[in-house]
């Protein structure tokens, strides 16, 4: 079983101390969701943990060695990356866009082979844009282009995903299917970091949830001991309200704490 | 909104056959006419002492300076397009062509060709090469696109301004109209000797772009995706910026300042094959052949003899070539 661990990352940004301390696990088979107000340092941290960002001190390590030790195509077979907003420079097709994320598995000269075809039309039809396979990306909507980037990214076939607000744009419907996708990488055996905001759905489909505040963690572990009315005042300055039905628990934010 | 391509494989086979046509017709025309069995007679060195001259020392060099100029011009278009993640972006970008234009034109103000043959070259070898340590050093430091971009019409703009002042001090108008006609680039009266000063370089630049497709369609994606995708994106654009200094200065060195053809070359291969920036560069490098052998062959033509300049043929070829696909792909490049 394979384990991403980070241990009291420090990262500073123009001299500006963005994260401090942070330590957690990812292991195989869990969703793990990263939670925190905007600014929080969450995205910072996903691009800490790729090696995007230099870290000033702490450790991350990949199956036991520091991740500096394992050359970029190798870490790149191991974590995948959705990246948010998802930008494409140029009007690439959707189905050559997806193939991409087969690039760690093959060397500079190598033309895709059958096998990463078949393996990108899988990626495609889980995320549901194989449909779209022709189309170039700059006419797809906000909702189609954010499949088409995790599928880029389910493509790869890595141990681990670390996705950037993956539903931030999406429709209910697709909301939901992207979450079920993610769930059932982690069935699979893959580890899942995931940013989300959704608390409802951040704490349905979340295995544990790690709250990140002015770059520290508050609080981890299990998102009802996560989610609770200190945490959240704490960090998002808000007061929720709650109910359960058919024995899910919800989370409305009602009010803002310094509106009283 | 779907793309219709043409087969990347095909594509380029059909550039390749189309090089070898254009190449082949270029032996031909001329100031004198010359039969198909007189050219292949002038190649193996069998025809008359004249037709071998010719062929041997005027027009077989022009025809090898055109397919190597064009296609450095042409691959490094295609490159630093993608690398820069800009449309507009071509060797005049980086600020290479105009540094090396300054280095020559100096060698110019100096007459320093007259107490070393092939000073030209390599002061405008020595130009390029300048630019380039400053963007190497710039892109070591900080490498965004942005400040690249940024620094290359720095540098641009600096030597442009220099050029324009040695002109102005040019001691006689002799000097003055060499300048100015090596400013417009031209193939003619190349020897075997220009090529090989220039061959190394070229070919060093070229081999550096080796490797690098799938790093440039990866950072499509940006240079985060990129790297998460196993691409050393500093390494390939340090690769990109050495290659098309170097091949690109080679290049001046020997022909001047030929513009257009890097900017435009790889936006009507885009329009064929799609626009993925690391097939580009093949198809960029020999279609960019292609159109310098054709312009060339334009300003050899009768009404164009002694008259038309190569960077002005490429121009007038290139910029409504260039406004045409523009306004076609404008919904694309959104």
């Amino acid at each position: 079983m394979s384990r991403l661990s980070i241990r009291n990352l420090d990262v500073s940004l123009e001299g500006q101390k963005i994260l401090s301390d942070v330590s957690f696990d990812i292991s195989s088979g869990r969703l793990v969701g990263l939670i925190g107000p905007n600014g929080a340092g969450k995205s910072i941290l996903l691009k800490s943990i790729l090696g995007v960002i230099d870290k000033n001190a702490g450790e991350i390590t990949l199956d036991g060695r520091d991740i500096s030790y394992w050359p970029l195509k190798h870490r790149a077979r191991k974590i995948s990356y959705a990246a948010q907003g998802a930008p494409v420079h140029w009007p690439l097709t959707v189905g050559h866009l997806v193939s991409l994320g087969r690039i760690p598995h093959l060397s500079p000269w190598q033309s895709t082979t059958h096998e990463d075809q078949i393996l990108t039309l899988e990626a495609m039809k889980k995320t549901n844009v194989e449909h779209l396979s022709m189309r170039i990306t700059t006419s797809l909507s906000g909702g189609e282009r954010a499949r088409v980037m995790l599928a880029r990214a389910i493509v790869t076939e890595a141990e681990f995903l670390l996705a950037d607000e993956p539903i931030e744009s999406l429709d209910p419907y697709h909301q939901i299917q992207i979450l079920n996708i993610l769930k059932e990488l982690t069935k699979n055996g893959h580890g899942v970091l995931l940013i989300i905001h959704d608390l409802n759905f951040a704490q349905k489909y979340c295995d544990e949830l790690i709250l990140l505040d002015k770059g520290k963690i508050v609080a981890s572990g299990k998102p009802s001991d996560v989610l609770s009315d200190k945490n959240l005042q704490k960090t998002y300055k808000i007061k929720a309200r709650r109910f359960d039905k058919d024995g899910d628990n919800f989370i409305i934010a009602d009010k803002l704490l310094n509106s009283e | 909104m779907a793309i219709k391509v043409f087969p990347y494989r095909n594509f380029n086979i059909a550039l390749i056959i189309g090089l070898v046509m254009i190449s082949f017709l270029s032996l031909f025309i001329g100031s004198v006419s010359l039969s198909p069995s007189e050219v292949i007679a002038g190649l193996f060195g069998q025809g008359t002492h004249a037709i071998s001259v010719i062929i041997i020392d005027l027009r077989l060099p022009r025809v090898l300076m055109g397919i190597l100029a064009g296609a450095t011009l042409g691959l490094s278009g295609a490159s630093l397009q993608g690398m820069l993640r800009n449309p507009l972006a071509d060797p005049g970008i980086i600020g290479v062509t105009s540094t090396s234009a300054l280095g020559a034109v100096i060698a110019i103000y100096f007459g320093l060709s007259s107490i070393f043959p092939a000073a030209i070259q390599l002061m405008a070898i020595f130009g390029a090469l300048v630019s380039t340590a400053i963007l190497v050093l710039i892109s070591m430091r900080d490498s965004s696109v942005l400040t690249l971009i940024l620094a290359g019409i720095g540098i641009s703009s600096l030597s442009t301004a220099a050029i324009s002042l040695t002109m102005n001090f040019a001691p006689n108008p002799m000097t003055l109209q060499d300048m100015i006609m090596w400013m417009l680039g031209s193939l003619e009266n190349r020897t075997i000797s220009d090529i090989s000063i220039s061959l190394p370089f070229i070919l060093l630049g070229w081999s550096l772009h080796l490797g690098i497709s799938k790093g440039l369609d990866a950072s499509s994606l940006g240079d985060d995706t990129a790297r998460s995708l196993g691409i050393d994106t500093k390494r390939m654009q340090l690769q990109i910026i050495l290659g098309s200094a170097l091949s690109v200065g080679a290049v001046v060195a020997a022909c001047g300042a030929i513009g257009f053809v890097g900017l435009v070359v790889p936006h009507i291969v885009r329009r064929l094959i799609g626009y993925a920036p690391g097939r580009l560069l093949l198809p960029s490098a020999l279609l960019g052949s292609i159109l310098l052998i054709s312009a060339d062959l334009l300003t050899r033509l009768p009404f164009g003899y002694g008259q038309l300049r190569l960077g002005v043929v490429t121009a007038i070829i290139g910029a409504p070539m260039f406004l045409y696909i523009v306004y076609k792909t404008r919904k694309e490049m959104r």
